[in-house]
């Protein structure tokens, strides 16, 4: 806890919540544009911040367009390629999706985007329960850095940084703090 | 869900925290939904070679780390021994260095002697997985009763668990004594003073000989096989008069509560511990449990073999 207090001191903020608020409704405008069969989409937050940013995102669609979009948790730990590397593993919890997934479009969401690991596992775990029509990528910050070629179709924010830096997401609903995008320099 | 998972062995729930075990059980949950998928297999594993030692014989438990190892995309290879010719020591240092020889990752043991798995754990780098050891523990059957109970009642905590039968050969009944009081619950021990001694008590249960006592209290019943194989001597007259004194039949049944588990970590004796109406009546978890086993073993996997050592 002391230690999560320094680091915070120490950190630049970059987006507060009204600016997480607008980058999200803009997402949410973008996914509506581009999903003409608005009622197909699945939007599957990566836990545990995912989770919320896709229930804020389906929140603005139901305002906008008063369709209500099915969300979902994909577990990606299970999927992950550095089992066995990691001296902490990742949690694993159970999937939460509408199924069957055939003909739908699944938007997977996270908070981050880094390397793109964490998305080619999810797209694995998707996989695994069925063949959606299509997938897209949402995230509330790129930050760079890919290593895998994987794009996204929506981002809250574009954020250059360096490898040794650290972006931290804190949303009220998850973290118990208010919401918050800063960047740690280390 | 705060706890970290830091072992790289499984050798029996005593040494468990209540935290530990929770995280197992929440862990399995997750494991559980794999095998609801169209592709129920998961590469949390891949690359992993997994040895399945099993110096006593068992069906059910090693295909059942078989099946989890599988659904992990890990490696399996089963091995079978006698220990008839050579002595306990020789064998397990022989087994140590023939395991590190294949560079197992992950070694499932199943011995005669109690203490093994630990004497393994202590000289490998690989992960070893109690998959019981003599009259000592078998920390995956108890976690997946647990697993089994806290699935359909969604508590542990508070509940009242007759364990029945064979008591002092079991390490099924020892693992669960451990589990089940550190999450809670109230055990009572049933079965002829022979076989379930006042000593039992020191472990905080309770002991009884009179199964029609305890069955009206019950909120789960946990029925052992009689090990046969295990007894050097006589401890009952003879079959007939177990069932008569212990045996779960139809009528006996009848006093249960009516929301009161049924449990067997099986193979069943029908007739004897178990009449064959009861094992199959709508109480009864027996298939349950066999279908928690796995993902219950598939979570213990992915925690002892996927942490880096």
């Amino acid at each position: 806890m002391n230690q999560a207090k320094q680091n915070s001191s120490a950190a630049v903020p970059i987006m507060d919540a009204e600016a997480i608020r607008r980058a999200i409704r803009r997402i949410a405008h973008e996914i509506i544009e581009r999903n003409p069969q608005l009622a197909k989409v699945v939007l599957v937050g990566i836990p545990s911040r995912g989770v919320e940013i896709a229930e804020r995102i389906a929140a603005f669609i139901h305002d906008i367009e008063e369709i209500d979009i099915e969300t979902g948790a994909i577990d990606v730990a299970m999927h992950r390629d550095d089992v066995g590397t990691r001296a902490e593993l990742p949690v694993v919890r159970a999937s939460k999706l509408p199924l069957p997934l055939e003909g739908r479009t699944v938007i997977i969401v996270d908070d981050v985007l880094y390397t793109g690991r964490t998305v080619r596992a999810a797209m694995d775990a998707i996989n695994s329960f069925g063949r959606p029509a299509r997938i897209q990528l949402a995230a509330l910050v790129d930050r760079g850095h890919r290593e895998l070629p994987i794009r996204p179709d929506y981002v809250g924010k574009n954020l250059p940084t360096a490898g040794s830096e650290k972006v931290q997401v804190r949303l009220q609903q998850t973290d118990g703090e208010p919401d918050e995008v800063r960047l740690e320099k280390q | 869900m705060t706890t970290r998972w830091t072992r790289k062995d499984l050798l029996g729930l005593r040494e468990l925290s209540a935290e530990e075990i929770n995280f197992i059980l929440e862990t399995a949950d997750a494991f559980k939904q794999v095998g609801t998928r169209e592709i129920k297999k998961v590469p949390a594993l891949r690359g992993k070679t997994l040895v399945n030692f099993f110096v006593e014989p068992s069906t059910r438990t090693r295909t059942s780390f078989e099946l989890a190892a599988f659904r992990l995309s890990a490696d399996v290879i089963n091995i079978s021994a006698t220990t008839s010719s050579l002595t306990k020591g020789e064998t397990l240092k022989d087994t140590a260095r023939n395991l590190e020889a294949l560079h197992a990752d992950i070694l499932v043991l199943r011995h005669s002697s109690a203490g093994a798995p630990q004497f393994l754990a202590q000289r490998l780098k690989s992960s070893v997985i109690n998959a019981g050891d003599g009259a000592h523990e078998h920390p995956t059957q108890a976690l997946l009763d647990l697993y089994t109970i806290r699935e359909k009642r969604e508590k542990i905590a508070g509940l009242h668990v007759a364990i029945i039968g064979d008591i002092l050969f079991s390490r099924v009944a020892r693992s669960n004594i451990f589990g089940l009081l550190k999450l809670g619950a109230r055990v009572t021990l049933v079965g002829p003073s022979t076989l379930v001694p006042r000593e039992f008590e020191k472990l905080g249960v309770e002991v009884s000989h009179k199964i029609d006592d305890v069955l009206p209290k019950a909120d789960v019943v946990n029925l052992l096989r009689i090990q046969h194989e295990r007894q050097r001597r006589e401890y009952f007259p003879g079959i007939d008069e177990y069932i008569r004194l212990f045996g779960l039949t139809k009528e006996r049944a009848r006093f249960l509560k009516p929301d009161c588990l049924i449990m067997h970590p099986g193979p069943i004796n029908r007739g004897v511990e178990i009449d064959s109406e009861v094992a199959d009546g709508l109480q009864s978890v027996i298939l349950d449990q066999v279908t928690n086993g796995l993902a219950v073993r598939m979570a213990v996997l992915y925690l002892c073999g996927g942490i880096s050592t």
